[in-house]
């Protein structure tokens, strides 16, 4: 489903990316792991489409087409989605008002007929269930004023409402307390399926216990150093980062 | 002196005089005697004048624009005006066609005997002791040449007078509608509106036009506010696209008043607004929101001050502008604080979204303070639409398009949905939509 080929990409000039190679199939689970500032939220935002990086080399493909000449709203209406590590504020739009635009334009790319209020509203309040997230939130404006576990959650409770073919979760794990956290793991299982490929970008194994990827990789440097299976994650986690670093390491 | 046509008004004014068939008599007009005199001294500003620096008013000044003497309904019916009017709205519609009461397009619902809402020239006739006390006496012309110019042809507009203990429930609707007419024109509407103590209204003035002409609106409002009064008054401006618009808004508040104002500039060239609220009543209270939007080489300059003239007085102001094209947009916002106005609170900020390259915005706080004991807050901002909320709403799968539209309308969306008056607002959404849906660019 996704193909990244020797990718390199940074910003001004700055190499963050440095040639990262990855396949993920439909069906799978991949977990990405690695040091601050390796590199796994560029890659996660270069694959979503964010254009203040620039990919200097490699490609993508998705699906066998090429993903780095779609724009972002192409991506996401071929089914790739994004949470973000850090969800941005958008003061003035609603959260609901915003999904349903972006729930729309999905769902028009895949032939399907537009929502109206009431169906949407149904969806969402079902979805919000989903994800015990409060109705409050829904109205209000996109992340405005949200405390750090409900942005994570709004951005759990988009991806339920979009139901995305490719989900990049950028440490969606991360300041959540252990109730949250096992929503929002409920919430990627329900996800994944036969038709739907995860990657999950996390530094705890703690996530894992809950979604048990088919495969983990730590990026160093911008670059995957190590793939393993899920066995690789516990000894991370045990071991350090320092560890995949050496080049003894490496060459095995 | 002539090179700026000051000799002109000075002509028409002549004739104006002789239009007024024996009533150039009486008070008034020794104030429109002195006042064209005053124009002609000061003559129209240029950008050298302190208070006109980054308003260039040549394009103005070499036009010789025929002042409209009489009332003259140009064929118009309730039906064309309709669209001016938000959808099912119960309320006084006070008209004026060309800068004169329309008695046949207005509609009255809350006159009583004492609660007065028509025409100004009618108001000098039959309450010209009342009209006499108010009318120049807050909206100077000495330093303002507009003011001055108005003032010389004051002959019609709207009167509204609500005496003590009133609350006038509906809104006071003041539609100011600029016709077809042949020749370029200048409609100069006088408006007053004077609320005794424990009063409250809520006033709309709205501009509009049923042409696409060249044409010169220079209009002047004085409110006068008895104790404890309240007052929305929303200004909502969507002249022709060619059009020059100079409007004055001058506020005189008594004590314990509160006036809120929400003003809104779409239409016009060149188009310049100034709202004085002075506080001069301890406790009283003063809100100017506005919101600008420009396009194309369109020009908008919004002088606002906040005059605290006696103590314990708060003022906030929040002004936002929206520039595209090669638009140019200003702010000057004045907080004079008095030597007497102790424990002053005022709060200012004006924010911009600059939406092409081309585009500008000059924005200016202008502190005059002579207190000791104040508190005053401003700030500006100057900036494009947010790379990041652009990047989250596309990547949920929203149109770059859309994204844009949607960023703009929620940083509008802030003053619009402050005005009260829920038809209004509604109206203002409207307006809003259509206009981004034309582009922004
Ligand atoms: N817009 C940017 N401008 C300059 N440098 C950037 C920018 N974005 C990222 N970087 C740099 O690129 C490197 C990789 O950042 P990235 O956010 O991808 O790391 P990360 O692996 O996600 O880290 P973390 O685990 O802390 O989230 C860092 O050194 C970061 O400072
Ligand atoms: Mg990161």
């Amino acid at each position: 489903m996704l193909e990244i080929i020797n990718l390199h990409a940074g910003v001004q000039g700055n190499e963050i990316l440095d040639g990262v190679n990855l396949k993920v199939n439909v069906g799978e689970v991949h977990a990405i792991m690695g040091p601050n500032g390796s590199g796994k939220s560029t890659l996660a935002q270069v694959l979503a489409g964010r254009e203040s990086f620039n990919v200097t080399e490699g490609q993508v493909l998705y699906d066998g087409k090429d993903l780095l000449a779609m724009s972002p709203e192409d991506r996401a209406r071929a089914g790739v989605f994004m949470a973000f590590q850090y969800p941005v504020e958008i003061p003035g739009v609603s959260n609901t008002y915003f999904l349903k635009a972006g729930l729309n334009a999905i769902r028009k790319q895949r032939g399907l007929e537009e929502l109206d209020a009431m169906e949407f509203l149904k969806l969402v309040k079902e979805k919000a269930k989903l994800v015990e997230m409060e109705e409050g939130l829904l109205n209000r404006p996109v992340n405005h004023g949200f405390s750090g576990g409900e942005k994570k959650r709004n951005e759990i409770f988009q991806m339920a409402v979009l139901e995305p073919r490719l989900a990049i979760l950028d440490e969606t794990d991360s300041g959540l307390d252990i109730d949250a956290l096992r929503i929002v793991a409920d919430g990627i299982n329900k996800l994944r399926g036969k038709h739907n490929a995860i990657i999950l970008v996390t530094h705890y194994q703690r996530l894992l216990n809950y979604v048990v990827p088919d495969f983990v990789h730590v990026l160093v440097d911008g670059r995957i150093v190590k793939s393993g299976g899920k066995e690789l994650a516990l000894k991370l986690e045990e071991k350090g980062y320092d560890w995949v670093r050496e080049p003894v390491e490496l060459n095995t | 002196m002539t090179q700026d046509k000051r000799s002109w008004y000075v002509l028409s004014f002549e004739h104006f005089e002789k239009s007024l068939n024996g009533l150039s008599s009486g008070a008034i007009h020794a104030v429109r005697k002195s006042a064209i005199a005053r124009f002609a001294e000061l003559g129209f500003p240029t950008t050298h004048d302190e208070e006109w620096k980054f308003t260039d008013v040549t394009p103005l000044k070499g036009v010789e624009f025929v002042p409209v003497l009489s009332y003259n309904s140009d064929g118009l019916t309730v039906k064309d005006i309709e669209k001016f009017l938000p959808k099912n709205f119960v309320c006084n519609r006070l008209v004026c066609v060309n800068g004169h009461y329309s008695e046949e397009l207005s509609s009255v619902l809350s006159q009583t005997q004492r609660v007065k809402m028509g025409s100004l020239a009618e108001a000098m006739r039959t309450d010209g002791e009342l009209v006499s006390a108010h009318l120049g006496q807050h909206a100077r012309f000495d330093e303002n040449a507009f003011t001055a110019l108005n003032t010389a042809f004051v002959n019609d507009g709207v009167f509204v007078s609500i005496p003590d203990r009133t609350i006038v429930e509906d809104p006071i609707y003041l539609l100011f509608i600029s016709t077809a007419l042949d020749t370029k024109f200048v409609s100069q509407p006088r408006n007053l509106i004077v609320l005794g103590k424990n009063s409250q209204a809520s006033i709309v003035e709205a501009y509009a036009s049923l042409s696409d002409n060249i044409y010169f609106t220079n209009s002047v409002t004085e409110v006068v506010m008895g104790e404890n009064a309240i007052i929305e008054h929303e200004k909502v401006q969507e002249e022709s696209a060619r059009a020059f618009h100079v409007s004055r808004t001058q506020v005189h508040q008594g004590r314990d008043s509160n006036f809120v104002s929400n003003s809104f500039a779409f239409g016009g060239s060149l188009v310049r607004n100034d709202i004085v609220a002075t506080m001069d009543g301890e406790g009283s209270e003063a809100t100017l929101n506005g919101l600008y939007l420009a396009n194309g080489s369109q020009h908008i300059d919004n002088h606002t001050t906040m005059d605290h003239a006696k103590p314990r007085c708060n003022s906030h102001e929040l002004y936002k502008g929206i520039l595209g094209g090669k638009s140019r947009g200003v702010f000057n916002g004045k907080i004079f604080v008095r030597k007497d106005a102790q424990k002053t609170d005022a709060k200012q900020t004006n924010k911009n979204l600059l939406l092409s390259d081309h585009a500008s915005i000059d924005t200016k706080p202008q502190l005059e303070i002579f207190a000791n004991d104040v508190k005053c807050t401003h700030g500006a901002t100057i900036g494009q639409l947010d790379e990041e909320q652009l990047f989250y709403l596309r990547a949920r799968g929203i149109g770059a398009e859309d994204a844009r539209t949607m960023l703009i309308y929620a940083f509008a969306s802030d003053v619009i949905d402050r005005v009260h008056v829920e038809a209004l607002r509604d109206r203002l959404h409207n307006v809003m939509h259509a206009k981004l849906g034309e582009g922004t660019e």
